[in-house]
């Protein structure tokens, strides 16, 4: 009973621990993080930070942030997490335009490529649409209701995605399946058509991500998981086109190289116009580059980038389609045991320009802080304060990793247990 | 086949294994995380062990057929007990989350198939969480009958969503049935039988199986008298509520009724 008891107090402190997120405009007019319930948001352009306009309440969110995102045209961006709050704001004015409260913790969010509805997903695997027709930006803050679009029979959520044609909606889980749904004409009644499943990965999936070329422009998708391995799918049939495993090549860079030799993807970012995919890979310092082959349909493992300096496992990744920057972004909100609860730092990769995709002579690498679009003062912005302290890293990658493996790990109970449990059923005392 | 005589699970008399030594709870949580293994895809499900007459040397000729029956939640089998006669050379597959209770089915059908030789072949019996993993056993379009024969009511409305009929759970049965194939729920409990019935209606890729449609069909008939939930509400003289409909494809996406019959005159002409 104390073990039991042990345990879900260990699970209650561990989940509450949410990793930071970032998200960069399509053409990088700004960069949003989100650590903990703090959203920050920073103008390259103007070289300014961005203040929030939300008349709803002092602050836009109570609880961690678990998902951010701006729409495919730049117009509008989402943010969603543990309060159960859905909220819409211009990714020009950033004023909240919209605000819509989910029945439960929010765990992903996607927007549709013309703008016009918001999907979010639920921890009871249930995905919601909201329809933004009529709602132009200039009102502000309405408020409006959700209607369900589709299930997951009562599965996390771990990723949503609509596909680079608009045709489909794409939703991973923690029971390792993907479900390709046709969006239909009308949301609002729900999407009953599934195209496909994509099948294949042996644990929780944990993003999703669409490689889009020139030549192939609907895409072809690709899913990270907690069984160490990323998969190219073609969604139409759900077939697996091919695995890469990252395990073996993210071991090189272990700290501690005793680790169970179990290496999570926790994000994917394809970077735009080009075949190239970046994966961000628990217990992995740095990235690492996958390269797609979409004519012979084939994923394969590039070269690994190490970032130099501290412990900087990136906990999000995200790219914008011109500039060919990768942002990164490592850190937690609420770690247990340090002063400031909440830490985040943020790094860009330079060196994936469209001239240089093939043969990669510039090779990608880190931009010193400098030379990051906005400086320091972006770094001041987003991070809260230039200089962090890089031990702090450490706990806070064994902080997420433990409540990863919380969230999305099913309990596994030894033979012995079970039958314990088994032998203190209720019924079965009644009858001796 | 020695071992069988000192099996005491086993009946003397029949053969068949006794329901005594399966005792089980008569609910299990759906929502609860399984552990059971459960196949990665529908590939990956070995039908040489479910059936081996019809898979012989594990798949080396690659036998195309596939299943095309489930009895979702089958309980001790006894519909599928009756399918198996009734359609012999079409694979059909129990599903339920009971352990004690599939076991039971197994020895079953076992047992009925060492007393009839080349018969009850084509059954079978996986313990699994259909709700969650129907995918995992049936590709899309496989399936052209689904059975949810008295599946736990689950009264409290906070209850509702462990319901094996569901308007989302109908859009994964949906995807595993070909168009035309054809999901038959039946319950003796009348807010069940509503439920059920409305969320099919509701559904746009299912439509009610006429009157007559009904009639003609030989399953309909089993569904009562097959099972042994349905002999039950018979020994007791309950009533009993079915609702039996085809899987359609959604008009939306596709031609509509009139376009069709526009595109029709056109050819005529």
């Amino acid at each position: 009973m104390d073990d039991n008891q042990m345990e879900e107090g260990e699970k209650n402190t561990n989940v509450e621990v949410a990793p930071a997120l970032i998200s960069v405009h399509p053409t990088q007019n700004s960069v949003a993080v989100a650590v903990g319930s703090d959203l920050r948001v920073y103008d390259p352009l103007g070289d300014c930070a961005v203040s929030l306009v939300d008349d709803s309440g002092a602050t836009s969110h109570k609880d961690s942030i678990r998902a951010i995102r701006y729409g495919a045209n730049g117009k509008l961006f989402v943010s969603a997490g543990d309060d159960k709050v859905v909220k819409i704001w211009s990714a020009e004015s950033w004023q909240c335009i919209c605000t819509v409260s989910s029945e439960k913790r929010v765990s992903a969010v996607a927007i549709s490529n013309d703008g016009q509805h918001v999907c979010f997903a639920d921890k009871f695997g249930v995905v919601w649409v909201v329809d933004l027709h009529g709602i132009d930006g200039s009102e502000v803050s309405v408020s409006k209701t959700a209607a369900p679009l589709l299930a997951h029979y009562c599965s996390i959520i771990t990723g949503l995605e609509f596909s680079p044609d608009g045709q489909y909606v794409v939703s991973a889980d923690r029971d390792f399946k993907i479900r390709v749904t046709i969006f239909p004409k009308r949301p609002l009644d729900g999407a009953h058509e599934i195209q496909s499943f994509c099948l294949g990965h042996t644990e929780f999936v944990s993003c999703l991500a669409f490689v889009i070329t020139l030549d192939y422009p609907q895409g072809f998708l690709v899913s990270g998981s907690g069984d160490s391995t990323v998969r190219l799918w073609d969604i139409t049939s759900g077939s697996l086109l091919d695995t890469c495993e990252v395990d073996a090549k993210a071991g090189h860079l272990e700290s501690n190289g005793s680790d169970e030799g179990y290496s999570t993807v926790t994000d994917l970012c394809a970077i735009p116009d080009t075949t190239l995919v970046v994966a961000a890979i628990q217990s992995l310092q740095g990235v690492m580059l996958l390269s797609c082959n979409l004519s012979k349909r084939t994923l394969s493992v590039a070269k690994v980038i190490s970032i130099k300096g501290g412990n900087f496992i990136p906990t999000s990744l995200t790219s914008s389609s011109c500039t060919g920057l990768l942002w990164m972004v490592t850190g937690v909100s609420n770690l247990p045991g340090f002063d400031r609860p909440s830490v985040s730092r943020v790094k860009v990769i330079s060196g994936f320009k469209k001239s240089s995709l093939d043969s990669l002579e510039h090779e990608p690498h880190a931009l010193e802080d400098n030379d990051i679009p906005g400086g320091t003062k972006l770094l001041e912005k987003l991070q809260g304060s230039v200089t962090v302290d890089e031990k702090v890293f450490t706990a806070a990658a064994e902080a997420l990793k433990a409540a990863m493996c919380n969230l999305l790990i099913k309990k596994q109970y030894s033979v012995e247990k079970r039958e314990f449990r088994k032998r203190t059923r209720n019924d079965r005392k009644t009858r001796q | 086949m020695l071992e069988k005589e000192s099996n005491p699970t086993i009946s003397k008399s029949t053969g068949l294994p006794r329901k005594r030594f399966y005792r089980a709870r008569a609910h299990s949580n759906p929502l609860s995380d399984s552990h059971f293994p459960v196949p990665v895809s529908p590939s990956h499900v070995d039908f040489s062990l479910h059936y081996p007459q019809f898979f012989p040397s594990s798949s080396e000729v690659g036998c195309s057929k596939k299943i095309q029956f489930a009895d979702i939640g089958c309980g001790f089998g006894g519909l599928l007990i009756s399918l198996s006669t009734l359609f012999p050379e079409t694979l059909m597959i129990g599903m339920e989350l009971r352990d004690k209770v599939t076991e039971y089915v197994k020895e079953r059908i076992l047992a009925l198939r060492g007393s009839n030789p080349g018969q009850y072949q084509n059954v079978s019996v996986v313990r699994t969480n259909s709700m969650k993993y129907i995918p995992n056993y049936f590709e899309k379009g496989q399936l052209t009958k689904m059975f949810f024969l008295f599946p736990d009511p689950h009264f409290k409305e906070k209850n509702h969503r462990r319901r094996v009929i569901s308007p989302h759970l109908l859009d994964e049965y949906a995807y595993v049935l070909g168009v035309g194939g054809i999901i038959y729920t039946i319950t003796d409990v009348e807010e069940l039988g509503d439920w059920m019935k409305s969320c099919l209606e509701s559904h746009p890729m299912f439509e009610a199986l006429k009157e007559e449609e009904l009639e003609a069909d030989p399953v309909v008939k089993l569904l009562c008298s097959a099972t042994e939930e349905g002999q039950k509400v018979a020994r007791n003289v309950g009533q009993t509520f079915q609702a039996v409909f085809r899987r359609i494809m959604p008009t939306s996406r596709y031609m509509t009724t009139d376009m069709v019959c526009s595109s029709l005159a056109i050819c005529d002409d």
